[in-house]
């Protein structure tokens, strides 16, 4: 994926390196040829005239080779001039008058002032080794193999690249473990299909369908019968063929909690698994069960009627179910409240009742086999969020 | 070796797990959301006892219906969806058939009428608990009567379900106006609360302001011009006497309101233009200055307990309501948001005080809280004025004003949740409501 990222990073790479180590941009202090320029007349002009030509003869063998490469360096300080264009305007026309004197044929001729002049040509001399390392724009030539060099790494972290993508595979595979360990839960999830384990002991089961069709005819057949206050009365006969019922699923899970229970007791070396018997039993009800208990009773729970107070009032009420997930309506307390005068309790358990028996006539959308979870439930109305302020 | 620490360590965890899991006791949830709607009821046409109360039966149970629908908190069933009926006061309730129409509440009467003699005994029964709420109640009274049985039995009802006092049994006094917005004839009239047995206490001859009930509903406290001048009358509904509330001269006296004992008035006084409180003692006619400032102070009302009074006030600048001992003393201000208050009436309840506010050119009835705090605007028009509590502290009464050269006053009412906004039934337009305590 950054292939390009990276042949792009090397060669800016490259580039500066070169830049840097290539002296392209550093500002060479270029040698500003100087010659000292006497004023002379033509006597003395005509003297050393002269006296260069007596010289030539002499120095014809040996001081002919050094003034040779005089010349040379003169015409390397054009350059000069080049690099401190502005600055120095003037001194370039200095040069010029410096050839005028040493021009070719004067110079052979003025062979004995050649010893005053070595020394400018021996500051020349200096000058000319200075100006060799400056100018050695070969270090150029050196720095370019360098981002030669850098498409290398490119293509190693290609490498790297590719190297990075097959951790992930890997890292899914971490997930699959992870979800291994998340699998108890879901198990109890999936119960729905454990469930259809269950329906190994299903006449127990069976027989919820039957009990709610008949639970509401069986009230009202006894309720006209019977005098005026009597709704009550036939009304506990109704959950009583049910409370054997609940009691019908309990070994069910009473076998998973014995599991569970010698699971424990083999990891921790007791032999005892103490089960609590009136505790609930059976695997505990999902979140999605709970918010779904929550829900339904919300929606028959109508404080369009309360007062204010009542509004301001939390009432806790307990609730025994039926297994077909039905509410006993006579087990229907109120446990405790918060907020409000007895009075107002009492019409906020009202309410709150009433949104049990209404919502839970047909009987609640509970997970059977996790009876045991739900046969006692307690509901908290909370009105805050509800409240007339 | 490592195999069995690994396996003791996941059955350890699991064990761990489980247990974390496992729940001591019943399965416990709470509910935090649940619907604001009215509670559906059913109310049968009541049982005639005697031969001549079967009309009477029907109207009881018409005006009871008429009752609970009329508070915004109970919606009827209609009879064509019954399932069955109530043949026999005393017969058992067949639940599974009013549970099949969805009604949550079944109110089932008797009526019997012996010479003036009116008798009505009713039960209210939670269909869905399939048991009585309460236990029944009988009533007597006078055939002439029978709306007030009905109010009463409607205010069990409403008291039974919702804990709340009811408001139907009670009466107001207001400004009856008839005629054009230039020329209007305006009279003092009483009436139920829901707009019946309208009776008139004064002719139009002159002009009549701000009646109010005294705390036992029996007097009234008004404001005429029949001197020229504004000045406070008390009128005594049941012989229809009145008699002036002697002010110096020069003076003018209105905005009256009775204390919580009934013997006290506290009204504003207007002396050589600068307008303040007082307070009169009824039996004495003896006034007591309460407020000394150069500022317009109006519209005093008592709270409940009669220790401190709410009032209005421009002394900020801004006409703002302010809150000061019943003996007088230094004002607290409680109104802070943009806009002009007036008109305070402290609730029944004495948690909240109702307000007229005027802001950006419409008005407003609201109420808030003592210290000013969860101020609510209730309604929205081109003139809202004058609120009232029912007797309860649920409920506000005001007059509504329509714009326009043809513009008319009429009453309404509203649930203090701002829900039931709706008009009351008036013969003709009307003004400065003031609603009754409970008869009696």
């Amino acid at each position: 994926m950054h292939k390009g990222h990276y042949i792009s990073g090397a060669g800016h790479l490259g580039l500066i390196g070169w830049l840097l180590l290539g002296n392209i941009f550093t500002s060479r202090t270029e040698p500003v040829e100087m010659q000292e320029v006497s004023v002379i007349s033509a006597a003395q002009y005509d003297e050393m005239v002269a006296a260069a030509q007596s010289a030539q003869a002499e120095a014809a063998a040996k001081p002919a080779p050094e003034p040779a490469p005089e010349p040379e360096p003169t015409p390397e300080p054009e350059p000069a001039p080049e690099a401190e264009p502005a600055p120095e305007p003037e001194p370039a026309p200095e040069p010029e008058p410096v050839p005028e004197p040493v021009a070719p044929p004067p110079s052979e001729e003025v062979s004995e002032q050649a010893p005053e002049l070595p020394e400018p040509p021996a500051d020349v001399a200096v000058l000319a080794p200075e100006e060799a390392p400056v100018a050695v724009p070969r270090p150029v030539e050196r720095v370019a193999p360098e981002p030669v060099e850098a498409p290398d790494p490119e293509a190693r972290t290609d490498e790297v690249l590719r190297e990075a993508a097959t951790p992930d595979a890997p890292a899914e595979k971490v997930v699959e473990e992870a979800q291994e360990a998340t699998a108890p839960e879901e198990a109890t999830t999936q119960i729905v299909t454990e469930a259809a384990e269950a329906p190994k002991a299903s006449p127990n089961q069976s027989a919820r369908p039957p009990a709610r069709r008949p639970t509401p005819p069986a009230p009202q057949v006894a309720e006209k019968p019977v005098e005026t206050p009597k709704p009550e009365t036939p009304k506990p006969a109704t959950p009583k063929p049910e409370t054997p019922k609940p009691e019908a699923p309990k070994p069910e899970p009473t076998t998973d909690k014995d599991a569970v229970a010698a699971a424990l007791a083999e990891a921790m070396g007791t032999p005892d698994a103490s089960p609590a018997p009136s505790a609930p039993s059976g695997p505990p009800l999902s979140a999605g069960e709970k918010e779904s208990l929550r829900v339904a009773v919300s929606s028959c729970w109508n404080v369009g009627s309360l007062s204010s107070e009542a509004l301001r009032t939390t009432v806790v009420v307990s609730v025994a179910m039926n297994q077909d997930g039905t509410p006993q309506t006579n087990s229907i307390k109120l446990t405790s409240s918060s907020g409000g005068s007895q009075g107002a309790a009492d019409q906020a358990f009202e309410a709150a009742r009433r949104a049990i028996i209404r919502c839970g006539a047909r009987g609640y959308q509970l997970p059977v086999e996790k009876f045991g979870q739900w046969q006692n439930i307690e509901m908290t109305f909370n009105p805050e969020r509800m409240r007339i302020k | 070796m490592i195999v069995r620490i690994l396996s003791i360590c996941l059955a350890l965890i699991g064990g761990v797990a489980s247990v974390a899991q496992a729940q001591d006791g019943p399965l416990r949830i709470e509910i935090t959301e649940g619907v604001i709607e009215p509670l559906p009821f059913a109310v049968p046409s009541f049982q005639p006892e005697s031969g001549d109360a079967g009309q009477m039966a029907v109207d009881l149970a018409r005006v009871v219906s008429e009752d609970l629908v009329g508070s915004g908190l109970f919606r009827e069933v209609p009879a064509s969806a019954y399932i069955s009926t109530v043949s026999d006061f005393n017969a058992p309730i067949q639940y599974a058939d009013w549970k099949a129409i969805n009604a949550q509440a079944l109110i089932t009467g008797a009526v019997s009428v012996s010479g003036n003699t009116l008798n009505v005994k009713f039960r209210l029964y939670d269909v869905f608990s399939g048991a009585e709420l309460g236990s029944g109640l009988q009533f007597a009274g006078t055939v002439d009567g029978w709306r007030r049985m009905a109010h009463k039995v409607a205010d069990a009802v409403y008291s039974r379900i919702t804990g709340e006092g009811g408001y139907f049994d009670s009466r107001v006094v207001y400004v009856s106006e008839t005629g054009p917005k230039d020329d209007r004839a305006k009279r003092l009239a009483v009436m139920d609360y829901d707009g019946a047995n309208v009776r008139y206490l004064t002719d139009s001859s002159s002009i009549v302001l701000a009646p109010r009930f005294s705390p036992s509903g029996d007097r009234i406290l008004y404001t005429s011009y029949e001197s020229g001048f504004p000045r406070i009358y008390v009128l005594d509904i049941g012989s229809v006497q009145r008699r002036v509330l002697e002010s110096a001269e020069g003076t003018m006296s209105f905005a009256p309101r009775f204390s919580p004992s009934g013997n006290t008035v506290v009204y504003s006084l207007t002396q050589g233009g600068n307008t303040d409180i007082f307070t009169m003692d009824i039996g004495t006619g003896q006034s007591t200055r309460l407020t000394n400032t150069p500022a317009i102070e109006t519209a005093p009302s008592y709270s409940p307990d009669g220790s401190r009074i709410v009032f209005e006030s421009d002394r900020s600048g801004s006409q703002q309501l302010y809150v000061m001992p019943a003996s007088g003393g230094e004002a607290t201000r409680i109104s802070f948001g943009e806009g002009r208050y007036g008109t305070p009436v402290w609730s029944p309840r004495g948690d909240l005080v109702a307000f007229t506010k005027q802001n950006k050119g419409r008005f407003h009835i609201g109420v808030m809280r003592l210290d000013g705090s969860e101020e609510r605007l209730l309604t929205a028009s081109f003139l809202d004025e004058g609120p009232t509590w029912a007797p309860n502290g649920r409920v506000i009464m005001f007059a509504r004003e329509t714009q326009g050269a043809g513009g008319a006053s009429s009453l309404y009412s509203v649930d203090i949740s701002g829900r039931n906004l709706k008009p009351v039934r008036t013969q003709e337009g009307g003004s400065d409501p003031s609603w009754s305590p409970l008869q009696k």
